[in-house]
Formats: structure tokens, sequence, C-alpha cells
């Protein structure tokens, strides 16, 4: 207790203060005074009296400067004091100051902003009770390594497994629901009554499910997210025991859960109900719509569990030969599922950043080195006046720190601005998919990671010149005109620093490159059909009102007749999925007249209107299009594509094959019509699945997507198509009305490719530059260190070209022993990168081509400057000089 | 002067506090004077030693100080005891006295001895 008031006491005597000195003087004057006084009295001489006093006192000086140092912290205030002498000594190389500050704070900036998104997505537990052990559970298909899982294997799986302590189910459902007079979709997930009970969360109002609730017969409820809540609800308390009606279903709220709470499988999902096994779905075991999560028990890993689950699925497959067979089971920890996809970018970028802030860093460390040649008199002179070595390097130990700390609060406001901005350009769709980056920001991690690497750079920047301390040295640089030794050490130390940079520079143009070229085949992988101009949206409506098939059919027939006739439309189509949005809806087929032993032959299922090819174009290659006479009263009808026919009609005629489903049942048999190219149903990157299309009119959905092209922009025609549609039924809704293009280009895949592009383009932006003036910075030096020397070779005759020659000849050494090291480093790196490549090679000569071309020729430009100056000096002034 | 002894360490805290006890508020010269006056002129005091001790008594809460005027009209800054001064006295002189004990005990052994 009495030690820490002492120290503090001592603490807040490190700020001087002038009051304290006066009054210390003052007490020092009256007790020699009083001295004085006594002594005269006892009949010295006025001389003889002070004399005595001030002997006595041991002098005042001396006196002071220990009721000083008792009244502060000595180490501290020499700290202070030194920290003091390095501002001054910074601010009087303001050049220096300020490029040091500007690189240092702009490549921890850089770092710390990155980090903050690996933080909030790597290394920030779920926001479930003990996630590490949550685990993903679903069935696996040949096609599908993560396919969904079926309801009754799922009731299978949850009775047998001994390796889980509970497992739920979900699935998405959207919701109509009305407001005002239009119908609102609203997204929703279905669970089983334990889902919330299995992550560990708790509802912040009202109650959990009750166990048994997602029974058939209990009443309909509804849980609320916490945005539901607030957004539709006004965030009121009152809101549990209300009704809402769900697409017709009265259901009353019983619970709302946390603010923090997500789920990025189900998104934006505002209502979450009990799953009820209901539909025609649930009842077959062959019918795929679930995803399993499940806790582990105490002990259990995640192989035990997968194995566990593969041998109940192989159970299932012998009981079930028909619907089972090739059913595997999957189990990945739910960790992997939300995040997986995201880390190896994060990683990345991460490298990106740590790679620029180490450039930033040895383009600081040259600095300080050639600011060193510049001080080295003055250090000798201070080392000649009785500073001892250890001294000088406290010095600059304290300079480093210096420009450390200005460069970390720089730094961390960059970051800061940074995080904004990046979070600031990520769509509300992207955030419901990756909702942990909404919490991205100044954490303790982040915090952490930032004095981390601003210790470490204070231990880089310490070193350097301290190194270059040694008491003999010193004594010969009293001697003027000695340079030969630290030129050979410069030249060894200082440009070998420069040959790194340049490859490291190398190492992210490379990366830049490759993940631009990535991102160009992305966005320009042949779609096999024409995304310009294409509006789409998507209807929902009623099974009320349009439940049956003839409802459906004439729905769609007046969807199309009305758009059609908007202003500027040249076509419209329906259809049940829209392109580019992931394979998926799948159906096992059997082709009559080929041999079949059980075996699934999936593929995609598509249900799209007469005129659907023609309006997004694309190529039929044989055969027919769907007319409109393909309707129920006419023969069943399908297209395939190609990948079909390579995959279960290779080499065959495939127009006039019939196929049907695994029993060939009659009323599911179809005659394949035409063939169409392969049509990029799943994402850009995604493989081409075998697909068939179904004429819209024999077999329609009251749930489907509206294609409409356009001979002017397509964006301002969304607005009166959904008019249009709304005129025909107010009580349908529609959603996700956007433009092909703007699909594709924000389709998840494309994001993820852009913003790696963009991040790791803009590193290798600032690493180029940083580059070029670290390489600028030892030419210039190297020239101004052998001004005499090019002086004597001018006065002896030198022709200015010789000169350029002689100092381009530098440069292109570092350059090319740069650019050698960073095509070996690049090439090792961009290996690592492959996982993010699309169609590139991670040795792309095009690419490490174009970034040897702008490397040298920022080598050119970077040396060029210097060379004028030396070719362009005057003989008589380079010599007079020394 | 040469045959004077010097404080011994740690024992110019312990005399200001038990002068200050004694004498009541004093000036720093009145603390000094006051020691060697008691040591009987056979401590080698330096005076300006004193006030780096009256500084850190002053900071660890023992004394306290303000300003007055000294019994020939000059002004001085005057000491005083607090109370948790008086307590640090209490337990310093206890622990010096059984330390000068041990220690003559330890003499008186040796002179024992044949």
């Amino acid at each position: 207790m009495k030690k820490l008031r002492v120290f503090l006491v001592r603490f807040f005597g490190l700020f001087p203060s002038r009051s304290r000195q006066c009054e210390f003087n003052e007490e020092l004057q009256s007790h020699l005074q009083m001295h004085i006084d006594d002594n005269l009295r006892a009949g010295m001489t006025p001389e003889e009296a002070r004399r005595d006093a001030m002997l006595k006192l041991g002098g005042t000086e001396q006196t002071t400067q220990a009721y000083r140092e008792r009244g502060t912290i000595p180490s501290i205030e020499k700290f202070l004091q030194d920290i003091r002498f390095a501002v001054r000594q910074l601010t009087r190389y303001p050049g220096f100051t300020i490029t040091a500050i500007l690189m240092l704070s702009l490549g921890m900036g850089a770092s710390i902003a990155i980090f903050s998104f690996v933080d909030a997505t790597l290394l920030k537990p779920l926001p479930y009770r003990d996630p590490n052990r949550l685990v993903d559970v679903t069935e696996s298909a040949s096609v599908f390594p993560r396919a969904n899982l079926s309801y009754l294997d799922y009731l299978d799986w949850k009775r047998l497994n001994h390796v889980f302590s509970s497992m739920d189910i979900y699935t998405g459902r959207g919701f109509m629901m009305k407001a005002g007079n239009a119908v609102d979709l609203v997204s929703g997930a279905r669970v089983t009554d334990g889902f919330f009970r299995t992550l560990g969360v708790k509802p912040v109002l009202g109650r959990d499910f009750y166990a048994g609730e997602d029974k058939p017969d209990a009443p309909n409820t509804v849980i609320l997210s916490y945005g539901a809540w607030q957004r539709r609800f006004g965030g009121r308390a009152d809101v549990i025991g209300k009704t809402v009606v769900l697409s017709d279903t009265a259901t009353t709220i019983v619970g709302v859960l946390p603010r923090n709470f997500y789920f990025p499988p189900r998104g934006d999902a505002e209502f979450w109900v009990p799953l009820r096994p209901g539909g025609l779905c649930e009842t077959r075991r062959s019918c795929h719509n679930l995803y399993g999560i499940a806790r582990l028990r105490e002990g259990i890993s995640v192989a035990a569990a997968r194995a566990n689950m593969k041998a109940i699925a192989r159970q299932l497959e012998l009981q079930y030969p028909d619907s089972n067979r090739d059913q595997g089971a999957v189990v990945q920890p739910l960790y992997e599922l939300i995040v997986g996809d995201v880390r190896p970018i994060l990683l990345v970028l991460l490298a990106g950043s740590g790679l620029l802030q180490l450039i930033a860093g040895v383009n600081v460390v040259s600095l300080l080195l050639v600011r060193f040649e510049a001080r080295r008199r003055e250090v000798a002179v201070r080392g000649a006046l009785g500073a001892s070595v250890s001294r000088l390097i406290r010095q600059f130990i304290t300079e480093a720190f210096v420009l450390v700390a200005v460069s970390l609060a720089a730094g961390l406001a960059a970051a800061y601005l940074a995080m904004r901005v990046l979070i600031g350009m990520l769509s509300e769709d992207i955030l419901f998919s990756m909702p942990y980056l909404r919490d991205v920001g100044m954490t303790v991690h982040v915090l952490l990671y930032a004095v981390g690497v601003a210790l470490l750079s204070w231990l880089m920047f310490s070193i350097a010149p301290a190194m270059r301390l040694s008491v003999t040295e010193m004594r010969a640089d009293l001697n003027e005109g000695s340079r030969a030794a630290s030129n050979t050490m410069w030249k060894r130390f200082g440009s070998n620093l420069v040959v790194v940079e340049l490859a490291l520079a190398m190492v992210l143009l490379v990366g830049a490159g490759l993940l631009t070229r990535s991102l160009y085949n992305l966005l320009n992988v042949d779609l096999e059909f024409e995304p310009q101009h294409l509006a789409t949206l998507t209807v929902s409506a009623s099974d009320e009102k349009y439940g049956k098939n003839e409802q459906q059919v004439a729905f769609a027939h007046e969807i199309e007749r009305r758009v059609q006739r908007l202003p500027g439309v040249l076509s419209v189509a329906i259809g049940s999925r829209l392109p580019v949005s992931g394979n998926g809806n799948t159906s096992w087929i059997r082709i009559v007249g080929m041999p079949y032993n059980g075996e699934h032959h999936e593929t995609n299922e598509r249900e799209v209107s007469a005129g659907y090819f023609r309006t997004i174009k694309a190529p039929l290659l044989r055969g027919r299009e769907f007319t409109e006479t393909d309707d129920a009263s006419h023969p069943n009808v399908v297209i395939v594509n190609e990948a079909f026919v390579r995959k279960f009609l290779p080499g065959q005629d495939p127009i006039g094959k019939k196929i049907g489903d695994t029993t060939l049942t009659p009323k599911s048999l179809r005659e394949i019509v035409g063939v169409v190219a392969d049509i990029r149903e799943a994402s850009l990157d995604g493989e081409i699945m075998p697909a068939e299309y179904l004429p819209f009119d024999q077999s329609p959905e009251n749930y489907l997507s509206v294609i409409v092209r356009s001979s002017q922009s397509e964006a301002s025609l969304l607005p009166s198509i959904v008019s249009t549609i709304r005129q025909i039924d107010p009580g349908v809704g529609t959603l996700d009305e956007t433009t092909m293009m703007q699909r594709i280009n924000d389709s998840p895949t494309a994001y993820l490719h852009r913003s790696a592009a963009y991040l790791i383009g803009g590193f290798a932006a600032l690493a180029l530059l940083l580059g070029i003036i670290g390489l600028y910075g030892v030419i210039a030096y190297s020239v101004g260190r052998r001004t005499r020397e090019i002086g004597v070779r001018m006065a002896l005759g030198a022709q200015r070209s010789s000169v350029y020659q002689l100092i381009l000849k530098e440069a292109g050494r570092l350059a090319a022993m740069g650019i050698i090291l960073g095509i070996v480093s690049s090439i090792v790196a961009a290996t690592l990168l492959r996982k993010l490549l699309f169609q590139v090679h991670a040795w792309d000569l095009g690419t490490l081509s174009v970034v040897v071309l702008v490397l040298a020729v920022a080598v050119i430009l970077a040396s060029y400057l210097p060379a004028r100056r030396a070719a362009s000096l005057n003989p008589m002034d380079a010599l007079r000089t020394e | 002067m040469g045959d004077k002894t010097d404080v011994w360490q740690g024992t110019l805290a312990l005399m200001v506090l038990k002068t200050l006890e004694t004498m009541g508020p004093l000036h720093g010269y009145g603390i000094a004077r006051r020691i060697e006056q008691t040591s009987g002129d056979l401590l080698s005091l330096n005076y300006g030693t004193l006030y780096p001790a009256l500084l850190r008594l002053e900071q660890e809460g023992s004394i306290t100080s303000e300003w007055g005027v000294s019994e020939n009209n000059r002004k001085a800054k005057f000491y005083r005891l607090t109370r948790s001064g008086r307590a640090q006295l209490r337990k310093e002189t206890r622990e010096w006295e059984q330390a000068t004990a041990i220690l003559a005990r330890f003499l008186a052994t040796g002179e024992d001895l044949p």
C-alpha cells in the first residue's frame, strides 16, 4: 500500500513542475539563512559563516539533484529525456522521419486491418455453447460430397448413433406475410424441437421450443430472430403470445433469439418454426431436403463420429437398397462448414499484408542505415565526449521507439478506417452469409497483434543501427575521409535489403496478377447463355389460390402475356430455378433400353417455359425447343444438356430416347426431344452436372422465376415487371429482383475472388511503390557516396554515357538479383495460392513476364534520376566536395 | 572532525521521526541541528542528505509539511509527524531495540570467552 503510494507520488513527479522546484529552492535558502544567522551569533565573520553553512549542506547543486531524484523515478525520467532528444533528432530530418512513419503506418495499417478480419472470422469462437463439439452431419451422394439428409434417414441416424449427445435438423423455408396491401416474402427456417438446445442458444425473450413441439399435431409456433423482432415488431416485449399469419397459417410467437445469434447456413432467416414431417418429402426416404447438426458426446472425436455415421449409413444401405444405395455420411466440424471457404483467402490476405509490412520495415531499416552513415561523425563526436556505447545504443533504441510509437498510432487509425471501408463494401447478402464479419473491429486480439507487430519493428530498428556501432570504427570515423570501411559495409547490407525488397514486391505482384487473371477467367467463364440484358426475379404464389396445376400454368401464362407487352421487352421466360444459382434440385433417372442395376443416375432437374432457351440465348444443339403444345394434354417430353449425353448416352443419338424414374413407371416416362449446351446452373467455378429440362406446362409450380430479355437497360425494367405481376394478383410475393449480370457479379464465388484480387492488388501496388522508393534511396545514396570518384572519372575524361552506365549497371545488378529471387519465391508462393486460382497455373508465364516487365520499368525509373544527377555533375564541384 | 561517525545506513529516517516526536513541528535546519546535538556532536551529518529523506517520509505519509515562521522570524517549512508516522516510529523503534539487544548479546558472549 505504502509502496504504491510512493510510486504514484514519484510517478506524478515525472511531470516537471516549476512551483515544486521553486518551493525547494526557497526551503534551501531559508535553511542556509538560519544556519548563517546561527554562525554569526557564534561570532564568525560573514564570509566564514556562509562558507561553513554551505560546507555543512554539502553544496546546493548536489542537494537539489538528490532531492529531485527522490522526487521522481530516475530511470523513467532519463527515458523521457532520451525521448525528448530523439524527437528533436527526428524533427531535424523531417524528410526521413515523414517517409519512415508513412511507410511504417501504411504497412501496419494494412496488416492490422486484415488481421481484424482474421480475428473475427478464424479466431473468434462461434456464438454457441462449447462450439468445438458441434458438427455438421449430412448424407453424401456420388455427385454431392455434402448432400442433404432425408427425414427418415435422420430418424434412424438419431436413434442408432452412440456418438452424439443430441442431433437435430434444419432446412430453409420462405413464408408469405401480409404487409399492408402487398405480400412480403420473408425467409425462415424449419428446425426440430431441440435445434437451439443443441447449439446451446437460449432465446432472450420468451421460450425455446418444447420437446415434442415438432409433432404434427402441436400448435403452430414461431421463434423470431432478433432482427425480425426489431424490424417487424418494433422490439416490443409484448410480442410473445401474439399471432402472426405466415403463409396463411396463424402462428403464435413464443420467443426471440439473442441479438448476436447467427447461423450462416440459414443466413437471413427471420422466422424459425418447428420442422413437422407433414409434406410429401418427409415420408419418402429418397427425398433429401434437410441438413443435420449434432453435438459430440464428451471425449468423442469428429473422426470417431464420422466412422459411426458411415457404419450406420452402410447398414441403412443394406436395409433399404432402393433408396439408400450410395448414400454415405459426412461429419465435419460446424466451424469448417461456416468459415472453411473463407479461410484460405484470409490467410493469403494476411500473408500479403505481412509481406507488405515486411517491405515497409526493410525500407525503414535501410533508411535508418543511410541516416546512420550520415550521422557517423555526430556519433563519433558523442563517443569521444564520453558517451558509452551502451548509452549510444540506448539513444538508437529510443529513436526507434519514437518512430514505431508514432507509426503505431497512425497505423491503428489507418487500420480503423480501412476496416470501416472494407465492411462498408460488403453487401447485405454477404453479411448474412458471413455474419461474423459484423464483429470486425478493434478487439483486444487486434490491439495485441498491433502491439506485437510494433514490438517486432522496434526490435528490428533498434538492432540495425546498433549493429553498426563499434568502438574501433567510431574512432576511425573521427578521421575525416575514412569512408572505405563504411562503404563496403553499406554495400553488403543495405543493397542486399533492396534485393529482398524487390523480391517481396515481386511475390505480391505475381500473386495479384494470378488472382486478377482468376477473377477475369471466372467472370468470363463460358456460361453457354448470354447474361447481358436479362432482368430476373422470383415469384411466389400461395398454395390456396395456386395449388392446382392448371392454376399455376394459367398464372405463369398470364405473367408472360402481360410482361411481354411492357415497352422494351424482347421476350419473357419462366423457369423453376435461375441459372448460376447452384446445383441441386436433382432427380434420379433411368434410361429406357440401357442396362440398369440400381445405380443412381443423378441429374439436375429444371422446369422451363417454351422459349426459355431462346430468351437466355442458350444454344440448342440438336432437336427442338419446347412449344406451346408441350402441355398436360400432350406426350411428356424432356430436353437434356450435353453433359447428360456425355455421361448417360455416350456415343448415341439421344433424340427419341426415353427416360423415367428408377422403376420406369409409365407416368414418369419422357421422350428426349432436344439437346442444349451446358448452361452453367451452379456457381461460376462449380462443375457442370447432367441436367434435364422439363416443359413448365407439364410440371408447373407456384414458386417460379421470371427471366426477361430487354432491348433497353434491364435494371430500369424491374419495377414495372414487379408492378405488372402485382396487378395480376396483389396476393403474390416477389423477391430477388435483380439483373443476371448483377447476380453473377454478386455471387459468393465472384465476391471472394474479387475481394482477394483487389486487396492483394492494392498490397502489390503499395509494395511496388515502396520497392521503388527503396531502390531509389539506395542508388541515390550510392551516387552521393561516389561523388568524388565520379568527379575524378569525369575530370580524367569519362563520358556522361559511361557515368550513366556505371550507375545503371549497379541498379541493374540489384534489380536482376531481386527479380531472380522474386521469380523463385513467387512460384513457391503461388503454389500455396493454388486453391484460389481458377483456370490459371501457379507458373503462368504471361503473368510472370508482365510482372518482370513492370519491375524492370520501375527499376529504370528509380535509378534514372540519380544517374542523371551523377552524369550532370560538374567535375570541379565534385572534387571540391571533399 | 575526523573521528566523528557517519550516520548509519537506514537510521536517518528513524532519527528524524524521533526528533519530530520529541520536539513537535520543526524545520529542516532545526531537525539537522537537533540530531547533531542529541548525538553529542558525535555524528557527522551532511545537512543536504536530510532533504531527500524528508521527501521520502512525506511521500510515505509519515510526515506532513507546511510553511511557517521560525523563532527568529524567518520563513521556513515546518515538518510535523502524522498518525501513521507515529505508528511507523513505534514499529521501527521496536525493531531497532530488538536488533541492538541481539547484537549486545553477541558482543557479551564474546567477552565471556576465556
